[in-house]
C-alpha cells in the first residue's frame, strides 16, 4: 500500500507540508494531549497550524478533541500538531501506554471513580 | 439508587467545556459498541461531562475499494461520524468512550480507535439481538476484553431469560451480561462498572 491511491490525497490539499516527509516521532494517538508551549509564535504559520494553536489557547485537548473542535480529520490533526510539536510550539502527552492499561491500581481507580460518580 | 438516576451523574446546569482540567493525569478510552440505532450517541450523552463530540472518519482503503466496484470513488469520500464523550474521574483518570458501529467493513477504523482501549461495551437491542452478530464477531477477533449491555426498548420481547439472551448472543460463561437504560446515567455508569469490573477479576492478560 502506499498509502495514497488514484492521487486521492490523505490530507486535504491546504493542510499538505509541501510534501515534505512525515515526522520522525511516533504518531500522535487519539488521546495524546496536546499543550501549547508558550512559546512565541513565529510569523508566517500556516492558517491551520495556526488555529490548532488558537484551540489550545484556553487550555489541553486531546487530538481527537482538537479534530472535533476544528472539524478536520483526525490524521490532519496528527499532521498539524506534528508539525507544530517539530516547532516546540506544543507539547504532547501520551495517554496510558498499551502494556500499562491493565494495571490493576489503574483499573481500581477507574471503578472507584465511577462508583464516586454514582455517589452524587 | 434513591433518587433519580438521569439528574445523579449528569451536570444539568451547564456542562463544562471541552478543554481538559489541569487535574487530568491518566486518559483512558473504552469502545461503547454496537449497531445502528442501538443507543451508542445516547448512552455516551447520558454519562458524558462534554456534550458528546464527533469525528468524520474516512473509511478504509479496502472499503475504497468496494466503492472503487461502485464507480464512485471520485466522486464520494466515504466517512462516518464517531461521537465521543468523557468523563473526568476523581484521581485524575479521564475515561474516554468511544461510540464505535460494528460492521465488517469499518474494520480497519475499528482498529485504529481500538488501540489501547481498555475494553468494550457491546450494546444489543432487545428487539434484534442478530444486528450484533458483527459487532461481537469483530470485537472478538480484536481481543478486547468486553461485556454486554442489553439496551431495553419498551417494544422489546418480554421473554428472554439471562440463560436465554447468552445462548442467542452464543457469550462465554465470563462475560458479564446487563441490561441498562441508555437514556439513564445510572444505568450507564452500572453497565461501565460491569464492564471495569470485569477487567479487573479476570486472568491477568499476557502481555502482548
Ligand atoms: N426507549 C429507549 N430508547 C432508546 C434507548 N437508547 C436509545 N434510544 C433511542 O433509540 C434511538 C437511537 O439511539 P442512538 O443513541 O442515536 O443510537 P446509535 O447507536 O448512536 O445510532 P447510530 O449512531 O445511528 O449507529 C434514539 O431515538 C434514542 O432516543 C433506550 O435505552 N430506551
Ligand atoms: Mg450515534
Amino acid at each position: 500500500m502506499t498509502g495514497r491511491r488514484g492521487g486521492r490525497r490523505l490530507v486535504p490539499a491546504y493542510l499538505s507540508t509541501n510534501g515534505t516527509a512525515r515526522p520522525s516521532r511516533p504518531q500522535l494517538e487519539r488521546l495524546s494531549l496536546l499543550t501549547t508551549s508558550g512559546t512565541p509564535v513565529p510569523p508566517g504559520l500556516p492558517a491551520a497550524q495556526l488555529a490548532l494553536l488558537d484551540a489550545l489557547r484556553e487550555g489541553s485537548l486531546t487530538v481527537v478533541e482538537a479534530a472535533a473542535l476544528l472539524e478536520l480529520p483526525v490524521s490532519a490533526v496528527r499532521v498539524l500538531a506534528g508539525d507544530l510539536l517539530d516547532q516546540d510550539l506544543v507539547l504532547a502527552r501520551a495517554p496510558v501506554p498499551v502494556a500499562e492499561r491493565f494495571d490493576p491500581d489503574l483499573l481500581k481507580r477507574v471503578a472507584d471513580g465511577l462508583r464516586a460518580l454514582k455517589q452524587h | 439508587m434513591a433518587s433519580a438516576p438521569s439528574s445523579s451523574t449528569r451536570p444539568t446546569a451547564s456542562r463544562p467545556g471541552i478543554h481538559l482540567p489541569d487535574t487530568a493525569r491518566d486518559l483512558v478510552k473504552i469502545l461503547v459498541a454496537g449497531p445502528f440505532g442501538v443507543g451508542k450517541t445516547t448512552l455516551i450523552d447520558s454519562v458524558s461531562e462534554i456534550r458528546p463530540l464527533h469525528t468524520e472518519e474516512r473509511l478504509t482503503e479496502a472499503s475504497a475499494q468496494v466503492d472503487d466496484l461502485d464507480g464512485v470513488r471520485e466522486k464520494t469520500s466515504t466517512t462516518v461520524a464517531i461521537d465521543f464523550g468523557r468523563i473526568s474521574l476523581p484521581g485524575g483518570v479521564v475515561l474516554y468512550m468511544f461510540g464505535t458501529p460494528g460492521q465488517e467493513r469499518f474494520r480497519a477504523l475499528w482498529d485504529d480507535i481500538a488501540y489501547g482501549a481498555l475494553g468494550a461495551l457491546v450494546l444489543v437491542d432487545s428487539r434484534r439481538l442478530d444486528a450484533s452478530f458483527d459487532v461481537l464477531g469483530l470485537v472478538e477477533e480484536s481481543g478486547l476484553p468486553y461485556a454486554v449491555a442489553l439496551n431495553t426498548f419498551p417494544d422489546a420481547p418480554r421473554h428472554h431469560t439471562p440463560e436465554q439472551l447468552r445462548a442467542a448472543l452464543d457469550l462465554e460463561p465470563g462475560t458479564p451480561l446487563v441490561t441498562c437504560d441508555a437514556r439513564e446515567a445510572g444505568s450507564c455508569v452500572d453497565a461501565l462498572l460491569a464492564l471495569v469490573q470485569h477487567l479487573i477479576d479476570r486472568r491477568p492478560p499476557e502481555r502482548r
